[in-house]
């Protein structure tokens, strides 16, 4: 029930909603995920966010497909959030105003996919180090790509 | 000799020059694993700490999108290496979702089995570690002994003490060998009899509630604020646990209650775990009980191998076999994500599949991650030696972090 | 002169049955191979029988460096830092089979086994090993130590010692 109520009190906000094994994804453009998320945390509490992570198609137009997922502590249920957008996007709104857990998701993200998030200043490189070149979950960075930071012996 | 530094904090900027700057390395005698927290310190009172992680960083999700479904297996029990049949059935329940596979009653009772099995002998490694680091040798000792009789005992049953990759594609690798349920009542007991000692060691210790007790506190909406889940945020006081909320497995049919705890510090996860320790031994009771006879496996030629002696005698199994170990499972196109309650918090799965062998994309939401960006709030404000047993009460398993 | 090299390797095996029953090690965990290590450590397996229990976790007071677990290259500045801060003489071990060559991760951020980095003494394959191959690589190296040659007199200068 909370899943129609969901559909019913968000028409418009959203571009398409469909159900995937019993969880609700609703499909956005860029401009309505702020809003959305916002409109999420502060009517239907859905106040922890459990995951930002991103899916690589090289051969479409808007490259990479952005999946936020996030939890209800009242309903105790789950919802999806996706939106495309284009290699070199560089205006994805940030939600570490609304969630500290997305610090760490979002420099995650940017790292591996370089997705850049606006007003987020603190994108630091955080599973790789600093002199890294390259995103390495894209489809086309080879897997045994090393950049060692040490020079080898012998 | 010239050492590259391979992160960069903005701490050494923006310090105040009267405090120190303090790198606690990351390689550390707090035995979880690799972590560096680099603190400006007042004296000794954390003022800003800066956490990085990281250095285990080993690829798991371009390692997934260049295996067959079956070969990702290894890899999973590899995150949380702690409680690794809790990965390894966390990732088989998303592949059979997409599948659409329907799991064998006993498979289902054994995995709940295990899973709670895997529970106890986590808590028990995070609880050996952290009061080791402060201090409590004995307490640790005797969990390490329970710990390595609960590794021989899986041994007997997978073949290997850590890392078992014991979960396939629609089932269990294998069936329980004789005496194995006996042998687990002994362990059991004596789980219980040494668990007693510790309680009476650690609890009213003066020293030990001294170093826990209100260290590392956290309200309810800062802990869901910053995504944690499992223990953590049920010592905070809210009950929220995957096993009762959105039951998977047998759950649904087990008798157990969600310890919650009072102020979120350190006292309160120690002692979450050990009430939660014992709901899982309550729970592996009830299921040697009502364990159901049957096959382990389903019986989907599209998905388990066929028996060993069927594949040496006749061809249409041999094809099988072949089939299935060198094309792998062939999963339909889709995305799914699938939660369970792992022993540090919400384990999850984000797969997305374009109808091959091979994952498209194989996604961890790791607890440990999470725990992560969150930690430096616990830290400021406290003092040094705080940052240990903090830090060892969080449970953070490199593997699980860093992926 | 036969007597000099009595005494010689007299001296040798005194100065290596005293190292070897007394190692400092230096376990440097990282990964699911750590599990493996405190289990060695603690009261079934035990390393305390060999001298070789109490670790020491800073470089300078420790001369065994057990690299337990993945190497990844982030991490490589950091043991390349800690090794050369041990002081001579000093013995690495491999404990695992991702640091004795990457074990099976074969991608970007896993160095291909820590010898590119610094010279291995013993490697332990395995993933992870169970504590009778960490005991038995363990009394391996004591027989390596316990063969060393120590020259300290002029005329043992003519095979010098390879520590």
């Amino acid at each position: 029930m909370v899943y129609e109520k969901l559909k019913s009190e968000l028409t418009g906000q959203y571009q398409r909603a469909w159900d995937s094994f019993g969880m609700l994804v609703l499909d956005v453009s860029l401009e309505q995920l702020l809003p959305l998320v916002n409109r999420l945390k502060d009517d239907f509490s859905f106040d922890l966010l459990l995951d930002i992570t991103a899916v690589d198609y090289p051969e479409r137009e808007l490259r990479f497909d952005l999946v936020y997922h996030l939890f209800s502590s009242e309903s105790r249920k789950r919802i999806r959030l996706k939106l495309c957008i284009a290699e070199d996007e560089s205006q994805v709104p940030t939600v570490t105003r609304l969630y500290g857990s997305a610090n760490y998701l979002e420099r995650e993200v940017h790292e591996m996919y370089g997705v850049r998030f606006a007003d987020n200043d603190d994108l630091r490189p955080i599973l790789l180090y600093e002199g890294f070149e390259g995103h390495p979950l894209r489809k086309d960075y080879p897997m045994d790509l090393e950049q060692p930071l040490v020079d080898y012996r012998k | 000799m010239d050492y590259k530094s391979p992160v960069s904090s903005p701490l050494e900027h923006t310090a105040d020059p009267n405090h120190v700057v303090v790198n606690v390395g990351p390689s550390h005698p707090a035995t979880h694993g690799t972590i560096q927290v680099i603190a400006e310190l007042d004296g000794e009172t954390v003022i800003k700490a800066d956490v990085h992680c990281g250095y285990l960083h080993r690829g798991f999700e371009k390692e997934a999108e260049h295996h067959t479904y079956h070969k990702v297996i290894p890899y999973t029990d590899r995150l949380n290496y702690c409680s690794a049949l809790n990965n390894n059935f966390a990732y088989a329940e998303t592949v059979e979702k997409l599948l659409g596979v329907e799991l064998t009653p006993r498979c289902i009772w054994l995995r709940t089995l295990l899973s709670e099995y895997n529970r106890l002998a986590d808590h028990v490694c995070c609880l050996a570690a952290t009061v080791m680091e402060l201090g409590a040798m004995t307490a640790f000792l005797y969990m390490m002994t329970i710990r390595d009789y609960i590794f021989e005992h899986l041994n007997h049953l997978t073949g290997a003490r850590l890392t078992y990759s014991y979960v396939r594609i629609g089932g269990l690798a294998n069936d329980l060998p004789e005496g194995w349920l006996e042998r687990l009542e002994e362990i059991l007991k004596f789980y219980e009899d040494y668990i007693e000692r510790i309680h009476g060691l650690l609890d009213r210790n003066r020293i030990f509630i001294d170093r826990t007790r209100g260290v590392g506190a956290m309200t309810p909406e800062h802990a869901l604020n910053w995504g944690y889940t499992g223990p953590i945020l049920r010592s905070t006081g809210l009950d929220i646990d995957l096993r009762k909320d959105s039951p998977y497995l047998a759950y649904d049919q087990l008798e157990f209650d969600v310890p919650v705890g009072i102020q979120g510090d350190n006292y309160d996860r120690y002692y979450v775990r050990m009430r939660e320790m014992d709901e899982s031994v309550s729970m592996i009771r009830q299921c040697m009980k009502q364990l159901p006879g049957g096959p382990v496996s389903v019986a989907n030629p599209g998905v388990t191998l066929p028996a060993k002696d069927k594949v040496y005698t006749q061809i249409h199994s041999l094809i099988h076999h072949f089939k299935l170990v060198s094309d792998g499972v062939k999963v339909p196109s889709g995305e799914v994500y699938t939660a369970h309650e792992a022993p540090n918090g919400e384990l999850g799965f984000y797969l997305v599949s374009d109808g091959g062998s091979r994952p498209y994309k194989l996604h961890v939401r790791s607890p440990s991650f999470a725990h992560m960006g969150g930690m430096h709030t616990l830290l400021e404000g406290y003092q040094l030696a705080d940052i240990i047993a903090t830090f060892g009460s969080m449970n953070m398993i490199g593997g699980e972090c860093d992926r | 002169m036969a007597m000099m090299e009595f005494v010689t390797t007299r001296k040798d095996e005194l100065i290596g049955w005293v190292r070897k029953f007394s190692i400092f090690p230096y376990p440097f965990v990282t990964a699911c191979c750590g599990m493996e290590f405190m289990s060695v450590a603690s009261t079934l397996y035990d390393t305390d029988r060999f001298g070789a229990a109490l670790p020491r976790f800073t470089p300078r007071q420790s001369d065994l460096l057990m690299v337990v677990g993945t190497i990844t290259h982030k991490e490589a500045p950091v043991i390349k830092k800690v090794y050369d801060q041990m002081a001579e003489p000093k013995w690495v071990m491999a404990f695992g089979a991702c640091a004795t060559s990457g074990g099976f991760y074969r991608n970007y951020s896993v160095v291909q086994g820590i010898d590119k980095v610094i010279p291995v003494d013993i490697y332990i394959p395995g993933c992870p090993p169970r504590p009778e191959m960490v005991i038995d690589a363990i009394m391996k190296l004591q027989d390596k130590i316990a063969g060393e040659r120590h020259p300290i007199l002029p005329f043992e200068e003519q095979n010098p010692a390879k520590t």
